[in-house]
């Protein structure tokens, strides 16, 4: 008893995921890569989003954690096990939704919930599963009944029953309104509210925003940022954006290398419409911004200023935006 | 934290689950028991009445010269079985080809005789050819030989629909394994339920055990509701024990539930597990004698009708219901280890091979 005590102290010490040089390739032609050298740390208690456009390598990376695909190379630890010696150890704890499971339309909420229960040594009811997730006045009807919201709550609670001390969660509020998204977003705080740790994926970077304690941007496979969500705004030199545009035939005489020299602009961007400035203090460089088109007289035909976001730095990093590559 | 604390043991066992939502979905989805407990007895009706006339069929003879027509009448009124029709040469040829009549008379073109048209393939036209030449002989005053007299088997048990019922309901066991087990393996497997399964501590034996209960159960109301019809129509009833049609009747589940799993194990589309089902099902329906005796093919095709899994298990399954037979017979063991030995290589094969994302 004792002895296996130690050893389950041993590996709570360890982080709840380690990556390291994390590789995928399909074969095909081209080979295609969706994973090239990926390295990750995700901490005991945290909620860690992987946030990327669509194409960018999340679900390979989360599916390769959960144990689902082969990693081409690189190591996986999770809960401080590995999948080749403890698969068995690690499914018993951890919780997964997947990006797009349709469970069987046929079988009731409770149904489906006593199933997956019937899989874990240990884990909670599955009343109080129905609970965690508000679907307790829903437990006897069908699946097919379910709205898009419920059923991805549903998704969300078959992966709770077990009590898993890691939960995945794939694109969770992908597809829904914007009443159900926030619903499950309450239901994700509570859940890391009570010491679990989350990993999951997004391209919604408000959803990163508001439910992550720490977020890796994934482009191509790499993580190419990593931090707190307020560290990666501050990074992109500033908290606010402020963005103006000229007359469409003005546009050019604009000069980005003296607006880069107005008061606390870290950062100028040319988005061919209208110029973007990462600003310290929006309130020094707004006069500063007014003064310059008036002296280049130069007719202003718009004006916004906006707290910086991840989008911003998805942006800065990138050079493209996030939005934009969901629709491409 | 370090284990969960709010711990309960598991109401039930995960197999007890898995097969419990198996027949959940099943019975929850009326269209599917429909067609799969009606459609054989839909068949039964049909083929037992098409085939339980009371009368003998008429036999259609097709004349091409209306004096003939007059010379043969006379002598062809002592059948009532035989119709004549006139036709002219055209018409009469081409209801031959078509199957609308059984033989053509014409004059011969020298003498006074005529000459039988018939298809030798095709027993009702032989059989016209012989009891029309045999009235008209008759008729002329042809003498018997030898006496002879006529005695007839239609009775319960020696009837073709004593013989189809078998039939059917391999058929039957056949249809349910492979649509029941495989259909429903790359439904869940389209929809990622497979997916969602495998990232749980389920023990993957689990799940195939619980498909193979599940098919087992499904199967057994199949299986009454095929007989009873049978017998509540048309008397069918077995010579055999009814324990020893059962093993049989389990046993088959078992085998094309195993080929189900074989052909859905990699499928990943309805069009692609469809086709497969039906290229493995088609030399089944066409050699295992559904509706006909396998001994009707060549000695040379026999290795090959005889290890196909439906013959052995409609063999045995007319061996207790149409001579009684048991199951421990030499015939009957040989019929067992057939299914046995192919239930055993398609769930190994399933197994290795089986994808589940």
């Amino acid at each position: 008893m004792n002895h296996d005590q130690d050893e389950t102290d041993l590996y709570q010490q360890k982080p709840a995921i380690v990556c390291r040089d994390l590789r995928k390739s399909y074969p095909g032609k081209p080979v295609v890569e969706a994973v090239r050298g990926l390295n990750l740390q995700v901490n005991r208690g945290e909620c860690f989003g992987l946030l990327g456009p669509n194409g960018a390598g999340k679900t390979t990376t989360i599916e390769i954690i959960e144990g689902l695909l082969q990693p081409s190379s690189g190591d996986v630890e999770v809960l401080g096990r590995s999948w080749t010696r403890d698969g068995e150890a690690i499914r018993q704890r951890i919780g997964v939704t997947l990006q797009e499971t349709q469970l069987s339309d046929k079988l009731t909420v409770r149904e489906t919930l006593d199933l997956f229960r019937s899989f874990y040594r240990t884990g909670i009811t599955v009343d109080v599963a129905m609970k965690s997730v508000s679907l307790d006045e829903k437990k006897d009807a069908r699946i097919s009944q379910l709205s898009g919201g419920q059923k991805q709550r549903l998704a969300v609670a078959t992966a709770l029953v077990g009590d898993p001390e890691l939960l995945f969660l794939d694109e969770p509020t992908t597809g829904l309104d914007p009443t159900s998204r926030r619903q499950l977003w309450e239901i994700l705080r509570a859940i890391r509210d009570r010491g679990k740790t989350i990993l999951l994926t997004t391209h919604y970077m408000d959803e990163a925003e508001r439910l992550c304690d720490r977020v890796a941007i994934v482009d191509h496979g790499q993580v190419i940022a990593l931090g707190t969500p307020r560290e990666l705004i501050a990074s992109v030199g500033g908290d606010h954006i402020v963005e103006f545009s000229v007359v469409a035939e003005q546009h050019s005489r604009a000069d980005a290398f003296r607006l880069l020299a107005l008061a606390d602009v870290t950062s100028v961007r040319d988005e061919v419409d209208r110029w973007s400035l990462n600003s310290k203090m929006a309130h020094h460089t707004i006069p500063a911004l007014l003064s310059y088109l008036e002296a280049e007289n130069l007719a202003l035909a718009g004006l916004t200023t906006r707290q910086a976001s991840l989008e911003d730095v998805f942006v800065k990093l990138t050079g493209r935006n996030l939005k934009e590559e969901q629709t491409a | 934290m370090t284990q969960p604390s709010s711990s309960s043991s598991s109401p039930q066992h995960p197999i007890y689950h898995l097969t419990m939502a198996r027949i959940m979905e099943f019975l929850r989805q009326p269209d599917a028991v429909f067609w799969s407990y009606f459609f054989p007895v839909l068949m039964v009706l049909a083929l037992g009445l098409a085939f339980n006339k009371r009368q003998e069929p008429p036999v259609l003879v097709d004349i091409v010269d209306s004096q003939l027509h007059e010379k043969l009448n006379e002598a062809l009124k002592a059948n009532p079985r035989i119709q004549l029709k006139d036709a002219s040469i055209e018409q009469a040829t081409l209801r031959l080809r078509t199957g609308r009549t059984d033989l053509l008379i014409e004059k011969a073109t020298e003498g006074s005789g005529h000459v039988y048209v018939f298809d030798p393939l095709r027993p009702e036209s032989v059989s016209a050819r012989s009891l029309v030449d045999d009235s008209l002989q008759r008729s002329a005053g042809r003498k018997d030989a030898v006496e002879v007299s006529d005695r007839s088997t239609s009775d319960a048990g020696g009837r073709y629909v004593d013989f189809l019922v078998p039939g059917i309901l391999g058929m039957n066991i056949m249809g349910g394994g492979l649509w029941g087990v495989g259909f429903a393996v790359v439904q869940m497997r389209i929809r990622k339920v497979l997916k969602r399964l495998v990232a749980t501590p389920m023990k993957k034996s689990h799940f195939l055990w619980s498909l193979l209960a599940s098919r087992l159960v499904f199967q057994i109301p199949g299986v009454v509701i095929i007989l009873g019809f049978a017998w509540l129509t048309f008397g069918v009833a077995a010579q055999g024990s009814m324990m020893a049609a059962l093993v049989v009747v389990l046993l088959g589940a078992l085998t094309f539930s195993g080929i189900g799993m074989l052909v859905a194990c990699r499928a990943n589309s309805i069009e692609m597990v469809s086709g497969l089902m039906n290229l493995v099902m088609l030399p089944m329906w066409l050699f295992s004698g559904i509706f006909f005796s396998t001994d009707r093919f060549p000695d040379a095709m026999q290795p090959i009708v005889q290890i196909l899994p439906l013959t052995p298990l409609i063999s045995a399954l007319r061996a207790i219901t149409l001579e009684g037979a048991g199951l421990f017979e030499p015939a009957q063991l040989m019929r067992i280890a057939i299914l046995a030995t192919w239930s055993l290589i398609s769930f190994a094969v399933a197994l290795k091979w089986f994808r589940w994302t």
